[in-house]
């Protein structure tokens, strides 16, 4: 009877002096999984601009409907998105967007980290989803 | 002018042990986190100044703040003296515990010993005065208008009674051998190394002491009126901000006392590990000790289930009680044997 409760004794000392396996948030950061769906960030083409040609297919699949697009041609013939928006405060990060993209331009990313006082700044631009594209090397 | 200086040594002495146990209770709290976590592994607090080692007083700030509530259907007037009688009787068991030598003040021949009280009957004053902090417990719990903070100190009732006979009867033993109820008399007769302590000649008796100790504060492989899991913390469910707090430093504080009093009984008290040790203060081995105690009982409440209700009952009246008994009469007669 006493065995067991001294064997429980020694297994917590022993604990005890073992190193904790605790990650300290801010100062540490466990990488996100390989396949995680973070914040999204657009692909630039060779002129560094977005490679999206506002197909409108990413507005069609998205089940929260939180992504807006305005289409509109340059000079040359070429579709571009004159106002792409994605309510990042109403995106469910389920990657339907990804994956509907004809041209590989949206991308899942890997952020996870974003928070801000209010709603207004959660509106992702185009300029905003590239800038994004520096924190997914 | 004797007499004024006797005030001032007493003031002294008491702001001094007040202040000091105080502190030593937050940080018995801090320690008791970070010994626990540590055991699963983890920091424990470290975020609140180096190692965590503001996190008390912050404790203590935000239950200061905290909304003051007194259920409707509470008893208001022994609701709020409950936790008082709890932390009264927490605190004034440590006037009688000898927590060191006596020293004579430089360039006088004023000498000043280190307890509050030498009273002679100091184990009777701890035994009864322990006994009143329970009812600080029973009466929170019954006038907070609260089945569980009711059933919580049912529970409280039965195991004081079922642990404070054992408790007192495996000190007998002690109280036999030193042929004495006051506390520095128990100490000194155990002076000359640690082959001369309580505890060699007294194991079991020991053992049941902590065993019984541990379940007269409530702690955790005996914490029935508190059970967190089946009564939602029992007798201070009701319980919020500073009374809360107060309940809380005045089961810390018991922890300690039953910590200095299995230290004084047992463990020789101020008296060093080996008398060639003396050169060190008497209060800094009395600490050192205390300390092993204290961090028996966080590190055993890091490994032990709570038992359940009926086992307690069962192992206090059919295992403890017979055995404190048989103890003390192994010792009774060895002693008369002996002459």
């Amino acid at each position: 009877m006493i065995i067991p409760l001294l064997k429980g004794l020694g297994l917590t000392l022993s604990r005890f002096f073992s190193k904790p396996i605790t990650v300290q948030y801010p100062e540490e950061k466990v990488p996100p999984a390989k396949r995680w769906r973070g914040i999204q960030y657009f692909e630039k083409d060779e002129r560094g601009k977005t490679k999206c040609v506002a197909c409108g297919l990413c507005m069609i699949v998205c089940p929260s409907q939180c992504i807006y697009i305005e289409t509109a041609e340059d000079e040359e013939g070429k579709r571009y998105p004159l106002t792409y928006e994605l309510d990042a405060s109403r995106c469910i990060f389920c990657g339907f967007c990804e994956e509907a993209c004809p041209v590989k331009a949206i991308f899942m990313g890997k952020g996870y980290e974003w928070v801000e006082g209010s709603r207004k700044p959660f509106l992702m631009t185009t300029e905003k989803l590239l800038e994004e594209k520096a924190n997914n090397p | 002018m004797q007499l004024l200086y006797l005030l001032i040594e007493m003031v002294i002495k008491c702001v001094v042990v007040f202040a000091g146990l105080m502190l030593a209770v937050a940080y018995l709290t801090w320690l008791e986190r970070k010994v626990l976590g540590h055991i699963q592994i983890r920091f424990g607090p470290n975020r609140c100044g180096p190692f965590g080692l503001l996190q008390p007083f912050a404790d203590g700030i935000k239950a200061f703040f905290k909304e003051d509530l007194i259920p409707g259907r509470a008893d208001k007037a022994v609701f709020v003296l409950s936790p008082m009688i709890c932390i009264i009787a927490a605190i004034s068991i440590f006037a009688v515990i000898p927590f060191g030598n006596q020293f004579t003040i430089p360039g006088t021949n004023w000498v000043v010993k280190l307890r509050l009280a030498d009273i002679d009957v100091g184990l009777l004053y701890i035994f009864g005065v322990a006994s009143l902090g329970e009812y600080g417990i029973v009466l929170g719990g019954w006038s907070s208008g609260n089945k569980y903070g009711l059933a919580g100190s049912l529970r409280a009732a039965a195991q004081m009674i079922s642990y404070e006979v054992a408790l007192g009867l495996s000190i007998v033993g002690v109280i036999i051998l030193s042929q004495s109820l006051r506390l520095t008399e128990i100490v000194n007769h155990q002076a000359g190394g640690f082959w001369n302590w309580n505890v060699w000649y007294q194991p079991v008796a020991f053992v049941l002491y902590i065993i019984c100790g541990l379940a007269e504060i409530n702690r955790t492989p005996f914490d029935m009126p508190e059970s967190e899991s089946e009564l939602a913390c029992g007798f201070n469910i009701e319980y919020s901000s500073m009374k809360f707090a107060i309940f809380f430093l005045a089961e810390y504080a018991h922890m300690i006392t039953m910590g200095a009093l299995a230290v004084t009984l047992f463990w020789g008290g101020w008296q060093p590990l080996l008398p060639q040790l003396d050169f060190i203060p008497g209060i800094v081995w009395f600490c050192a000790k205390l300390f092993v105690f204290l961090f028996f009982f966080i590190w055993q409440r890091g490994t032990f289930p709570r038992l359940r209700y009926d086992q307690i009952m069962k192992f206090g009246w059919k295992i403890l009680l017979p055995l404190t008994l048989i103890n003390l009469l192994i010792t009774a007669l060895i002693v008369l044997l002996k002459g």
